[in-house]
């Protein structure tokens, strides 16, 4: 009987434009993303059709998280020794009559993020590095009007930058309440500052409306 | 999969004896472990990095004033106040709140937007040629003063409750900038207002 032969094909497939294109698709991750900077604290921010990006800058981010507690971090820019951030606890430390040593001064150039009352600063600068970005802190207090201590952080930050640009960046959670925002604008409204920027998400501006056409135009 | 191809080197060619058969050896290599170590990259970038930077949204606020003269005076044919209060659900009136009750409204962010829209039209279609406003519009070399100033007297008073989140407060900045609401304060709300809504609330049962 006559047989049909059928070829045998090897299985083996060529992967090298596989690799091609896994390698391309990862030189564009690289270029396009940026690592994400350790956060301390989770936040959450709203979306906004606002499309100005942010830039790096001189900034006092005030961040409300999720249960609506405040937390202070001071960036400057081009500053490598952070002396900005030396001269604001120096002011701090005279205005508040905090007591702070040398090391606890030093200890908050390189703290992640501040969100502790006045009263507890010390202890909170004692701790060891690794363990500031641990510990759940209580939140700086800005709901009482007569002791909002941001105000004073302000103060101080205000009169370190001063001559220079300063951005306050106001970074909130979704789910946190009204009434700290309220607290925090009004903590720079006394410190006659009255311009923000509020981080927020992208998206885009929904169909229809006179932003969408604005947009369209352009 | 994993092989690297030695075959080849008896292809049917006899040679003479001590002949030395050179073993040709495949230059094909195996790329699949490459293939798995491109990926794994690939995840690896995409769960530790940042699509797009975070966006600013600008926010101004005016200086606190003693002054009454100082004070931005509002038309009240022009005011849509809109209150926030629990559960993302809005409450607006237009103009002055009637001691009633009557014109105080109850909607969500997806309807207000509506409602900014209608009343900004509303407001357009009532506008009378204000030849001052014009003017400026001109002097500042706009080419449509009366765009610039048709929606002039149009004003969203926007008074969150203690309940609001901060997400309903930046959703109701961006519906200003959404729809090219150019005066627009945020303000205290007051007791009355505060009342209604709290009574709304526990009629409608919102938690």
């Amino acid at each position: 009987m006559p047989s049909v032969k059928i070829p045998r094909k090897s299985t083996d497939t060529d992967m090298t434009p596989f690799v091609d294109i896994a390698f391309l698709i990862l030189s564009f991750f690289i270029m396009a993303t940026k690592f994400k900077p350790e956060e301390p604290v989770k936040v959450e921010t709203p979306n906004s059709v606002s499309s100005d990006i942010l830039k790096e800058e001189n900034a006092l981010l005030i961040t409300i998280d999720k249960d609506s507690k405040v937390y202070l971090n001071i960036s400057s820019v081009k500053d490598e020794n952070k002396s900005k951030l030396g001269e604001i606890i120096d002011g701090i430390n005279t205005s508040r009559n905090l007591g702070l040593t040398d090391a606890e001064k030093q200890s908050f150039r390189n703290a992640p993020i501040i969100g502790v009352p006045f009263a507890s600063l010390k202890g909170f600068l004692d701790l060891p590095k690794e363990q500031q970005g641990k510990i759940t802190q209580p939140g700086i207090p800005v709901l009482d009007s007569l002791n909002n201590e941001l105000v004073w952080w302000i103060a101080e930050a205000k009169k370190t930058f001063a001559g220079g640009r300063l951005l306050y960046l106001i970074k909130g959670d979704n789910n946190s309440k009204y009434p700290t925002f309220e607290a925090v604008i009004n903590a720079l409204r006394r410190n006659e500052e009255f311009k923000y920027n509020l981080i927020t998400a992208q998206e885009g501006a929904p169909e229809g409306t006179e932003l969408f056409f604005d947009r369209l135009k352009k | 999969m994993a092989s690297i191809d030695s075959g080849g080197g008896d292809s049917g060619h006899k040679k003479g004896p001590g002949v030395k058969k050179a073993k040709k050896l495949s230059t094909r290599v195996d790329m699949t472990p490459m293939v798995d170590l491109g990926f794994l990259l690939i995840t690896f970038f995409i769960f530790t990095a940042t699509m797009s930077s975070p966006t600013t949204m600008d926010l101004n606020m005016p200086k606190d004033t003693e002054k009454k003269e100082e004070e931005t005076k509002v038309k009240q044919s022009g005011a849509l106040t809109v209150m926030l209060g629990k559960g993302d659900q809005v409450y607006y009136y237009e103009g002055e709140l009637e001691p009633t009750g009557a014109n105080f409204k109850q909607t969500t962010f997806k309807g207000i937007r509506d409602e900014i829209i209608r009343k900004k039209k509303e407001v357009i279609s009532s506008y009378v040629t204000d030849p001052a406003c014009e003017q400026k519009a001109r002097d500042k070399g706009k080419k449509d003063p009366r765009a610039e100033c048709q929606d002039q007297d149009f004003v969203v008073v926007i008074k969150p409750m203690e309940d609001a989140t901060y997400k309903n407060t930046v959703d109701i900045l961006d519906e200003m900038t959404i729809n090219a609401v150019k005066r627009f304060a945020m303000v205290k709300i007051s007791d009355t207002e505060k009342d209604l809504v709290k009574a709304t609330e526990a009629s409608t049962g919102v938690k």
